[in-house]
């Protein structure tokens, strides 16, 4: 059985506009040790989702889904303080900007110390050299002198690892990592990615990786998630996806990575993703496709075989581009 | 607001305007306070129509009738007479006028006064900011109404000096509040965008930066009109403000506190009175702010 | 902490030699001068009233009177009452505690239910319990206190017999002040049943002088916590499987507090000088008051002083308690 299985995932908020669809029938499905990327631009609901699975959500969201379970146990269905049982300890979550993620007002140990003495008991002194060993795997250097350090003297990309090791503490079986290293200088982007795939590979657990940088996803997952407006319009393996992209938008996505630029210029994609007042009635995606028909502006697209189109790309078995091309 | 998700484009103003009423619309309470203060304002334009008796005609035989509700009361006196068998209901209907009127002017003394040196204060910086400033500091390290009082003793009691005092005492709020948006505002593009144009010192002051804080500025003066209405008639209760016999709605109180056990309607009523009013401006005062405070508002 | 309490004495510094000069243009500006008042209806000879001048120290320049002026304050000297003959400032630290026991019960009162009251609120966002919440507590906010005291004895002391009506102590008692405070004294002392007496006269104006306040800090704590638990590390904290009491109490209520605890001394003494009033309550406020109707204008003169100087004093402590809370400040 699947680690998680989500199924038709919706969430809605409350706005003074009406009602916004921020994550619309979203379903995914992790097992133990598996790597999966989900990407997308901003506001197509990527962290939403993740966020609904971990009940983060303010009180204004509405959350719906034909399944939502983790570990076997019915995450839909269960009260507050179960979830909590759960949240922190199996399922953990990082956050895009480390600096304001940790509170101003503790020092290091207090904050990692605590998540270990909620799950595990005992008094937040008594895991003190769990907490320096925790210091340690995540790569921070002399960590006994960083124990009564408090976040604002801390750097992004030390904030960022005293965040990994306060949600690895418990040994998750799933981590979510929401932009982990968006908010980093690209120097120390790629140290904390490698430290994210070294800990999944150690403990076996699984990872969902939120970003919007191709490279990142081709480097890393083995299973990739599109999302556009909320929608996921393909979930297919890494390689596949890189090689044959079969919804329009992915297809976009990667020609406008630098690697795939053709000539001086670096392909973009016109437009922005719809808002709440501007959603088309068909396709979501239609407005900014060149390969829409008149079909695409007037109904919804179907999903078939993965992917969210009325007319997916073309299967191509002579792939041209190589993932290597990407990493 | 369910139409607009098919709309694409509406004008920005009409939009702001729009969200703006949703915000105070779906506030229930704010709208029953818009519509009680309506209603007190039209009781106090119309004192004279309305109001069943002269507040100051002291029917002598009927004093200390009580509400006509009440045992012994008269329809004739709704609310029950005072000592002087002077009728409660036209006086309160009478001290609408006087405290709206000197919650306004509280307001409008100290708002405008307060904005003004606090433009300045913003805008040139330096030693004139210090000394405004400091002055400020000085008026608000004592408590309002221990100011309002010490004032009140120097221009000798009355409502007109009432008023100036308390507007003096509130001024600081609104020249800090200035200062502060000004110095935000002073940093943004737009301002040096109107300065590289060649706009003088006065049309970035009152053109260009003043609409840019008014905002957080109305939601002070409606706190203030609220608060200056109180005060007022604290001052009035303390036999500093409105003079007997003004049928200022603290004065009231005071002047039938030795009845308030016999006649204890003779207090009871202002004191609603009061309540009420303020009660209805904070009400809508605190709507204002969740509407104008992008910070409030729900994402 | 030495160099950020520093900073702050120095802003003190220009406010003190404000209040001063408003103390001092306080008696300059009065209709009439001292001389008069210390005569009454009597009145003097010229003379008289030239010798009076010259011992007052009034027939100096402006200038020369403020800086004598301000040098008999730095030492302590702030003047003589003209009713009572007593130093102002013995007169006013003999009533001092009597408004700092009533403003401490009122504040405590306002603390203990108006803090969780605002969490609640802000917890329970958009219900029934938090807009029940919010109308008291703006009704509270919008409360005449003046009348909400009458009232009050109306209803406990006439209606239901159960507080007395004025004073701090039924005159049945003899109580030796050693703190000032009426109910550690009334400990303090052998007299049976005087802390119920003295408990029983503090209930009604520590409810009146308290009320402003807790409508205040119900409000101040809601937005507190509401912007404090949008805060990303609020998030954290709920990712990390803490139940929501510990979320509240520990991440977010201390970052709030910084925000709400600004204690409102202004506004309690403001709001002392109508309770005393209102309950006889024998503390500045009243003291103040009655100065002020019976021109005792040396007394009003050094009350302004000595009342802002606890404003400033209070204020700098919440400073300071601000830093020690939160290190981000002090850095």
């Amino acid at each position: 059985m699947a680690l998680l299985e989500i199924t038709n995932l919706t969430v809605e908020f409350a706005t003074a506009h009406g009602s916004l669809k921020a994550v619309d029938q979203v379903s995914l499905s992790l097992d133990a040790g598996d790597i999966v990327a989900i990407v997308g631009e901003s506001g197509s609901g990527k962290s939403v989702a993740m966020l609904a699975l971990m009940g983060l959500l303010p009180w204004t969201a509405t959350i719906t889904a034909d399944q939502m379970s983790f570990d076997g146990k019915d995450l839909l269905t269960m009260n507050a303080k179960q979830r909590r049982a759960i949240i922190g300890k199996d399922i953990s979550m990082i956050f895009q900007e480390p600096m304001t993620s940790l509170n101003p007002c503790f020092s290091v140990e207090y904050q990692i110390s605590e998540v270990l003495a909620q799950h595990f008991g005992g008094s937040r002194g008594s895991h003190k050299n769990k907490v320096i060993e925790l210091l340690e795997k995540v790569g921070i250097p002399a960590p006994e002198t960083r124990l009564k350090a408090y976040p604002h003297q801390l750097s992004g990309g030390m904030s960022q690892r005293v965040m990994i090791a306060m949600m690895i503490a418990c040994e998750p079986k799933l981590l979510i990592a929401d932009e982990p290293t968006t908010a980093l200088d690209v120097t120390i982007q790629a140290q904390i990615l490698e430290l994210l795939v070294e800990l999944q590979q150690a403990n076996s657990m699984a990872l969902v990786l939120i970003t919007h940088d191709m490279a990142v996803v081709a480097e890393t997952a083995d299973r990739v998630v599109v999302q556009y407006a909320g929608q996921q319009v393909e979930q297919r393996p890494v390689t596949e996806l890189f090689n044959n992209p079969r919804h329009p938008y992915t297809q976009a996505l990667l020609s406008a990575l630098p690697e795939y630029a053709k000539g001086k210029t670096l392909n973009a994609i016109p437009g922005v993703v719809p808002g709440q007042l501007d959603r088309p009635v068909g396709c979501l995606f239609s407005p900014r496709c060149e390969h829409a028909k008149d079909l695409c502006h007037s109904q919804p697209a179907p999903r078939s075989e993965g992917v969210l189109c009325h007319y997916p790309l073309p299967i191509n078995t002579t792939a041209v581009i190589q993932t290597e091309a990407v990493s | 607001m369910t139409s607009s998700t098919t709309t694409t484009s509406y004008s920005v103003r009409s939009q702001q305007w729009r969200e703006f009423w949703f915000y105070f619309s779906v506030n229930k309470t704010a709208v029953a306070g818009l519509v009680f203060l309506i209603g007190v304002v039209l009781m106090a334009i119309l004192a004279d129509v309305i109001s069943p008796h002269s507040p100051t005609e002291q029917y002598r035989e009927f004093a200390e009738i009580p509400p006509a509700w009440m045992e012994g009361g008269q329809m004739r006196f709704f609310l029950g007479t005072d000592y002087a068998g002077r009728d409660m209901l036209s006086r309160i209907i009478h001290g609408a006028r006087l405290s709206l009127i000197a919650g306004c002017i509280v307001v409008l003394m100290s708002a405008s006064i307060g904005v003004l040196l606090g433009l300045v204060a913003g805008f040139r910086g330096g030693w004139v900011e210090t000394i405004i400033m400091r002055i400020m500091d000085t008026i608000m390290a004592v408590p309002g109404l221990l100011m309002a009082l010490v004032l009140v003793a120097v221009l000798g009691p009355g409502l007109l000096n009432a008023m100036v005092a308390i507007a003096i005492t509130y001024t600081p709020s609104f020249v800090r509040l200035t200062r502060a948006s000004t110095m935000t505002e002073l940093n943004k593009d737009y301002v040096t965008a109107s300065k590289v144009a060649g706009a003088g010192p006065m049309r970035l002051m009152f053109i260009s930066i003043l609409p840019n804080c008014m905002a957080p500025l109305i939601v002070q003066g409606t706190l203030s009109f609220s608060t200056a209405i109180l005060d007022t008639a604290a001052l009035g209760f303390l036999g500093m403000g409105a003079q007997a016999p003004l049928p200022e709605w603290g004065t009231l109180i005071a002047e039938n506190r030795d009845l308030m056990l016999s006649a204890p309607w003779t207090v009871t009523f202002p004191g609603i009175a009061i309540l009420l009013a303020v009660l209805a401006i904070n009400l809508m005062g605190d709507c204002l702010r969740d509407a104008l405070d992008p910070k409030l508002k729900r994402s | 902490m030495f160099k950020f309490l520093f900073k702050r004495l120095l802003v003190l510094v220009p406010v003190f030699f404000g209040v001063t000069l408003v103390a001092f243009g306080f008696i300059r500006a009065l209709p009439g001068d001292p001389v008069e008042v210390l005569a009454g209806e009597r009145g003097v000879s010229p003379e008289r009233h030239a010798e009076l001048m010259a011992k007052l120290g009034l027939d100096q320049p402006l200038w020369q009177q403020y800086l004598s002026y301000v040098g008999d304050v730095l030492q302590g000297d702030l003047g003589t009452s003209l009713i009572t003959n007593r130093p102002v400032a013995e007169e006013f630290f003999e009533l001092f505690p009597a408004t700092a026991e009533l403003a401490i019960c009122a504040i405590l009162f306002a603390v203990i239910l108006g803090i969780p009251a605002g969490i609640i609120a802000a917890v329970k966002r958009g219900t029934w319990i938090d807009q029940g919440i919010m109308s008291i507590s703006l009704a509270g906010y919008s409360m005449p206190i003046f009348w909400w005291g009458l009232l009050l004895i109306i209803l406990f002391s006439n209606t239901l017999n159960l507080t007395p009506v004025s004073g701090r102590l039924s005159f049945l008692f003899e109580v030796e002040p050693v703190t000032g405070f009426m109910l550690i004294d009334s400990l303090l002392s052998d007299e049976k049943g005087a802390f119920k007496s003295a408990l029983h006269h503090l209930v009604l104006p520590a409810i009146v002088l308290g009320t402003i306040p807790l409508a205040v800090i119900a409000r101040q704590t809601r937005s507190a916590m509401l912007e404090v638990l949008s805060e990303d590390y609020v998030r954290t904290a709920k990712a990390k499987g803490l139940s929501p009491l510990r979320v509240i109490a520990i991440h977010a209520l201390r970052n709030a507090m910084i925000t709400v605890i600004g204690l409102q001394v202004a506004v309690l003494l403001g709001g002392a000088i109508l309770t005393e009033t209102i309950f006889g309550w024998p503390g500045i406020g009243k003291w103040i008051i009655f100065s002020v109707f019976s021109r005792d204008y040396f007394a009003v003169q050094g009350g302004l002083l000595l009342i802002a100087g606890c404003v400033m004093v209070v204020n700098l402590t919440v400073d300071l308690l601000y830093g020690l809370i939160n290190p981000r400040i002090l850095h």
